[in-house]
């Protein structure tokens, strides 16, 4: 059984005069631990199979399975569920709380899932220490780097310990310098084990990944395993 | 269900956007804020005058009637006064006559008497009457005694005075047996009465301003061309109010009364302050919730718009957390605790300015702010925000993640 199992999947959206299809059948599995890249071009309709993907929206047609559960028969409240447990979200726009600390934002998924206080702290701390942030905990947004407040969208990402990370252009918004960084830390949650999901449009980001999934007008053109993955020698 | 977690989440993130935006919370707040002085300031008076009253009718006794010239309240007053006077003689009748009273005392008063002691001296009401008064009145002397039969029939030159009285005449001294200056005639003081506090608010009526003179004396002093008051205790054989009517009978027949006729006199009691003061208190508060509801409309209306603001400007922020796992609930949690918060706030600012002003109040009319009032006030806030953040709230909780955050 995969991880995720997207069968024919159709969304489509009424725009009153007429029916837009962003999504006219996909048919595609992920399995666990793998890196997969989705690119296309803007209106290929990848954004939309990242909404399907993470949970925010469900398929019009076709069947979408994650982890054996059909989302497509799910209510508000499970969906909720499903995202906050399952899925861990890095977005462009890093969307942290601006006025919370680093830590704050990266308890907010473990608030929503009901844990304690102490194990809050204690699995936030471990997740911002993964991403190489110990020491800016207390930092607001605001006071630090883009670098640093994608990575915490990352510890942010990983708090729960999702099945999966869904990344939304995540060096969209950072330099090429501290996009690599980023792209590096990706690299290595995946050798820890971490399926992870990128969507993108940069050729560079995607060869990162083990397999690019290429979209064109809503539908899957080419999806291809990669032989080698690009890797940056390590500065250290 | 809501756990606890939630609630301070949702208390948190009320702080930290409160804080973020101080100056537009607090103008947010000033229908709440106007609302809750209204309301406080209401209870406050309100309550302090019930105070007051029951201190005075509990000062006037349950069971005393009040005979009189004049009705105390809600009477053509121009009609009494055509009325014959109520006299001594009277009096004497009815206590032979009446036989369910525990005491019958006659009082006849005169307004802002002086009343000296070698150079100092104090204004006052002056009263003549009988020793039966001690048990009307219920007058406690705190020092020495009331007169006794002897003296009284006797005319003999000896008075109580009041509390306040004996403090402003006799400043280190101890009253009793000193001579003091009343209407030209000297009188020995034989006891000062207990404390008793402002009637009515006011010390006018109080029995601390006041002496007492047998009645005797009085009528050297003054004549006997003014009416007089019966105060009469009733006794607890027969139901308070067969009692009455019988008493009112007894009276009517001594003032020879046809049957038919109106009385003319006045059966006073303490229920008819109760009636005056109700009515004071139904204006008040009508008056006062009026205009209570109005500026808590008006600021829930404001709190209202304000939320639908801050749903706006956070439709990112709510996509993000939807995306990271909350519910629709948490979400409509979040804005309700923090418009409940906002409206709190403003409570507590109306309590701020409510309390000194209770206090210049507390000059003019009796009040008192009890906790009661503060935690209304509070509860009345925070119902406020709740009910005004429904709306904006619902909004957010029922938004599309994906739209919220693509909204720019």
């Amino acid at each position: 059984m995969s991880l995720i199992h997207l069968k024919d999947v159709v969304k489509s959206y009424d725009m009153g005069a007429e029916i837009v299809h962003a999504l006219s059948g996909v048919t595609m599995d992920i399995e666990t631990n793998e890196y997969v890249a989705i690119m296309g071009p803007s209106g290929s309709g990848k954004s939309t199979l990242m909404n399907v993907i993470g949970c925010l929206d469900t398929p019009t047609s076709g069947l979408y399975e994650f982890n054996g559960e059909n989302v497509g028969n799910m209510d508000d409240n499970e969906l909720a569920s499903i995202r906050n447990r399952q899925i861990g979200f890095v977005f462009q726009t890093f969307n942290l709380l601006p006025r919370s600390t680093a830590l704050h934002n990266v308890e907010l998924p473990l608030i929503y899932a009901g844990l304690p206080a102490a194990a809050r702290r204690e699995r936030a701390e471990e997740a911002l220490a993964a991403v190489g942030l110990s020491d800016r905990m207390t930092h607001k947004p605001n006071e630090l780097s883009g670098g640093q407040r994608q990575r915490v969208a990352v510890a942010r990402a990983l708090a729960n310990h999702p099945s999966i990370i869904l990344a939304d252009e995540p060096t969209g918004n950072l330099d090429s310098k501290t996009g690599i960084e980023i792209m590096q830390l990706f690299a290595d949650l995946h050798e820890r084990g971490n399926t992870l999901i990128v969507v993108t449009h940069e050729e560079e980001i995607a060869a990162h990944a083990h397999r690019i999934v290429r979209l064109f007008d809503g539908e899957i053109a080419s999806d291809l395993a990669v032989e080698t993955p690009l890797v940056y020698e390590r500065r250290e | 269900m809501l756990r606890l977690y939630e609630i301070k989440e949702g208390i948190f993130i009320a702080f930290g956007a409160i804080a973020a935006n101080k100056l537009r919370s607090v103008l947010t707040t000033l229908g709440i804020v106007i609302g809750i002085v209204v309301v406080t300031l209401m209870a406050t008076v309100i309550e302090g005058m019930s105070m007051a009253l029951d201190k005075s009718i509990s000062s006037l006794g349950a069971d005393v009637y009040y005979l009189s010239k004049w009705n105390w309240f809600g009477h053509e007053w121009w009609k009494s006064r055509n009325r014959k006077n109520i006299t001594f003689r009277e009096a004497e009748q009815l206590r032979q006559r009446f036989t369910h009273a525990e005491a019958v005392a006659p009082v006849v008063s005169s307004w802002q008497q002086t009343i000296k002691y070698r150079n100092r001296s104090v204004k006052g009401n002056l009263n003549g009457t009988v020793p039966e008064y001690e048990i009307t009145s219920g007058v406690v002397p705190a020092d020495g005694r009331f007169f006794n039969e002897y003296e009284a029939s006797a005319g003999r030159p000896v008075c109580i005075i009041g509390h306040d009285v004996a403090a402003n005449l006799f400043e280190r001294e101890d009253p009793i047996g000193k001579s003091i200056k009343i209407g030209g005639y000297n009188y020995r003081v034989i006891g000062v009465l207990e404390r008793e506090g402002d009637f009515l608010g006011t010390s006018f009526f109080s029995k601390d301003t006041q002496a007492f003179i047998p009645a005797t004396n009085f009528l050297k002093i003054f004549g006997t061309n003014r009416s007089i008051d019966i105060h009469v205790k009733l006794s607890k054989e027969l139901p308070k109010d067969d009692a009455r009517e019988e008493m009112i009978g007894v009276f009517r027949e001594i003032r020879g009364i046809l049957p038919g006729e109106e009385n003319d006199f006045g059966v006073n009691t303490q229920d008819f302050l109760k009636q005056v003061f109700d009515s004071v208190v139904a204006t008040i508060g009508i008056v006062g919730f009026l205009i209570t509801s109005l500026s808590l409309l008006v600021g829930g209306v404001g709190i209202m718009n304000i939320m639908f603001v801050s749903v706006k400007e956070r439709t990112r922020e709510i996509g993000t957390r939807k995306a990271l796992g909350a519910t629709r609930r948490a979400i409509l949690f979040q804005f309700l605790v923090e418009a409940a918060t906002i409206c709190l706030l403003g409570g507590l600012i109306g309590l701020a300015l409510s309390w000194p002003l209770s206090l210049i109040i507390d000059e003019i009319l009796p009040s008192r702010m009890p906790l009661w009032v503060v935690v209304l006030s509070l509860s009345i806030s925070i119902c406020v925000g709740l009910l005004s953040g429904i709306i904006p709230a619902y909004t957010a909780a029922r938004m599309n993640p994906v739209d919220a955050l693509r909204y720019e």
